[in-house]
């Protein structure tokens, strides 16, 4: 064995051994080698992961919150880190802190753009949509032949590209937020009639014929008792349809607007490259999104606090 | 084909009412025209002229047929520019903007699935991964990712990067998400009873991965990609709009600029077209695979 084969078997050796510290410390100074901000970057990163590693070690509900958190703050840290010591221009990527100023500076022109797409377009879409969904599987619910022809166009309607009809909407209703309340519509009816439809047939014979012998009729069986059932797959429908209605709001107003709304703001400010605006729209956006989605679910909870799902 | 009668049904109904609605949308243009020229419009000539004007509000089914016809086989085998006579696919018609869609649409879906993949692994076998990353995974799903599309389009194309890849980013991004939740929920799948056979066959982790976790997620797997398919169109078509590089998005938005409706409807339709197929052929994978891996219903 030549000494060179000795000294790269023990450099190798080590490699294994010492993996658990040397690992990451290798890729720190390799890293710092190419490029010193680089290094900087990667060891803030490691050292986070290890962190995050310790604090999943461990199960309990402090441990379940602060783990994700401690992720998405190191993301911020190192996208901040990134583009103050790379020197990205903010018309690329604008820093965290920058964007941060940005919504602090111009709350104004936030609302505003949120009350037009989310309070006007999407929630009315949204509330007519529902509305119009679940009244059409209660008016179908008597007649089996009529289901077995809509939930198939229905399932293949929901997988279908939707969005595009907005250029429709908007040359119907014009730019102001009806056309986006009708796309809102379209895009959420399918998914929801079929979550009913589902829903409503849902009890079993036995409850059913229970309600027989109760000699209820139809309308009371279904207030009684089907649409209770239903609601575990109604409120399954509700949720999925918050991000379809926020999605249709937005991406109709890249077809035509009145000067607000947050699909206007985000398409006209990045012709201006005014990209700390456009993410500051997203994170309104996205905190929305999750608020929506996560009021709906509140609501479930409340409403189907008898499933078994909601009581584990 | 039980179903067969009833679908029919509802499509005829849904023609019905398409032309009831064509009819109704038209006609105040019709009789405004009729007023100007001054002359009375019978019940009959004022429905016939609904069904045919040049730039309707909504056009007639059969008009939307024509469009179609004339956008991707007429303009192939006839126009100037089409296949038959310049060689290559014009870019006036609907083929060859279906084209630039799919491609990008199949690029976007093959990376979002095959990270989306690579993440669920990894958040199923490090701890660490599935406390940290998942919450991420799942709030993300509610969070309106189309928003940001045209932001990634106009940026990469600022830094140089332009046509295809802009687009198979957004579709691989909406892709994604749907991949990595369906497969965590799939290599979860195999309960105890089962991990425990394995241990006592005593079995690698690098087995139990490849004999038992990775085909029990299959059915799970089947059915994000069919979600994952829709929404990487959409997510293509999404990406077309701010930048006018062709693209069956370009071409709603063009339609939708010039008026001409019957463009934005065939477009339309021929996206739906893409959609359906593309969500049937994953059917059909699917059905084989499972099938043949005893697993179908």
């Amino acid at each position: 064995m030549s000494y060179r084969d000795l000294k790269y078997g023990r450099t190798a050796d080590m490699l294994l051994r010492m993996d658990g510290i040397f690992l990451p410390i290798a890729c720190v100074v390799s890293a710092g080698w190419i490029d010193p901000s680089l290094g900087m970057i990667v060891a803030v990163w490691l050292g986070a992961w290890w962190v995050n590693a310790w604090i999943a070690s461990y199960d309990m509900s402090i441990t379940r919150l602060a783990a994700p958190v401690l992720f998405g703050a190191t993301l911020l840290v190192l996208w901040e880190m990134a583009v103050r010591l790379y020197n990205i221009p903010s018309v690329i990527l604008p820093a965290p802190s920058a964007i941060a100023a940005r919504m602090a500076a111009s709350p104004d022109i936030l609302w505003a753009d949120l009350v037009q797409t989310v309070f006007k377009g999407a929630l009315s879409g949204y509330l007519i949509g529902c509305g119009a969904a679940v009244l059409t599987a209660i008016a179908i619910d008597r007649s089996p032949f009529l289901q077995r022809g809509l939930l198939p166009v229905g399932n293949f309607v929901a997988a279908l590209p939707i969005v595009g009809v907005a250029p429709i909407m908007v040359m119907w209703f014009n730019f102001g937020w009806e056309s986006k309340a009708a796309v809102v519509v379209i895009m959420i009816f399918f998914p929801m009639l079929v979550n009913t439809v589902e829903g409503l047939k849902a009890t079993e014979a036995m409850q059913r014929d229970l309600m027989k012998t109760y000699s209820a009729g139809y309308w009371q069986t279904l207030f009684k008792l089907r649409l209770p059932a239903a609601m575990p797959f109604i409120f399954n429908g509700l949720k999925i349809t918050t991000t379809l209605a926020l999605i249709g709001a937005i991406v109709a107003e890249f077809f035509g607007s009145p000067v607000l709304g947050m699909g206007f703001r985000i398409s006209t400010s990045i012709g201006l490259l005014e990209l700390e605006l456009v993410w500051a729209e997203i994170v309104v956006a996205a905190v929305v999104g999750s608020m929506f989605y996560g009021g709906v679910a509140l609501l479930e909870r409340m409403v189907t606090f008898w499933h078994p799902s909601q009581r584990g | 084909m039980r179903n067969l009668g009833p679908i029919l049904t509802v499509v005829a109904a849904i023609v019905v009412i398409w032309y009831a609605g064509a009819v109704g949308l038209n006609a105040a243009w019709s009789k405004d025209q009729a007023a100007r020229a001054g002359v009375e419009l019978s019940f009959g000539e004022m429905v016939s002229q609904t069904l045919s004007q040049d730039r309707p509000k909504l056009p007639a089914p059969h008009q939307v047929a024509v469009e179609l016809w004339q956008s991707t086989w007429v303009e192939e085998t006839q126009g100037r520019r089409g296949l038959v006579r310049s060689g290559s696919l014009s870019n006036r018609s609907l083929v060859y903007h279906g084209w630039l869609t799919l491609s990008a649409t199949l690029l976007g879906f093959a990376i979002g699935t095959g990270a989306g993949v690579l993440l669920a692994v990894g958040i199923v076998y490090n701890r660490a991964m599935d406390m940290s990353v998942m919450p991420w995974a799942i709030a993300s799903q509610t969070i309106p990712i189309l928003a940001i599309a045209p932001m990634i389009i106009v940026v990469l194309n600022s830094i140089g990067i332009s046509g295809l890849l802009p687009k198979a980013i957004i579709s691989a991004y909406l892709s994604f998400f749907p991949v990595v939740v369906g497969m965590v929920k799939g290599l979860r799948s195999p309960d105890a009873m089962q991990l425990d056979l394995l241990r006592t066959y005593s079995a690698s982790g690098g087995q139990a991965f490849w004999k038992l976790r990775l085909p029990a997620s299959m059915p799970y797997f089947f059915a994000s990609l069919k979600v994952a398919i829709a929404a990487s169109l959409v997510g293509a078509i999404v990406g077309e709009l701010p930048v006018q590089q062709g693209g069956l998005g370009a071409r709603l938005l063009a339609g939708s600029y010039y008026g001409q409706t019957a463009q934005i409807w065939a477009a339309l339709f021929a996206a739906a077209a893409l959609a359906a197929v593309l969500v049937g052929i994953v059917g059909v994978i699917q059905r084989r695979t499972l099938t043949r891996m005893g697993m179908a219903r």
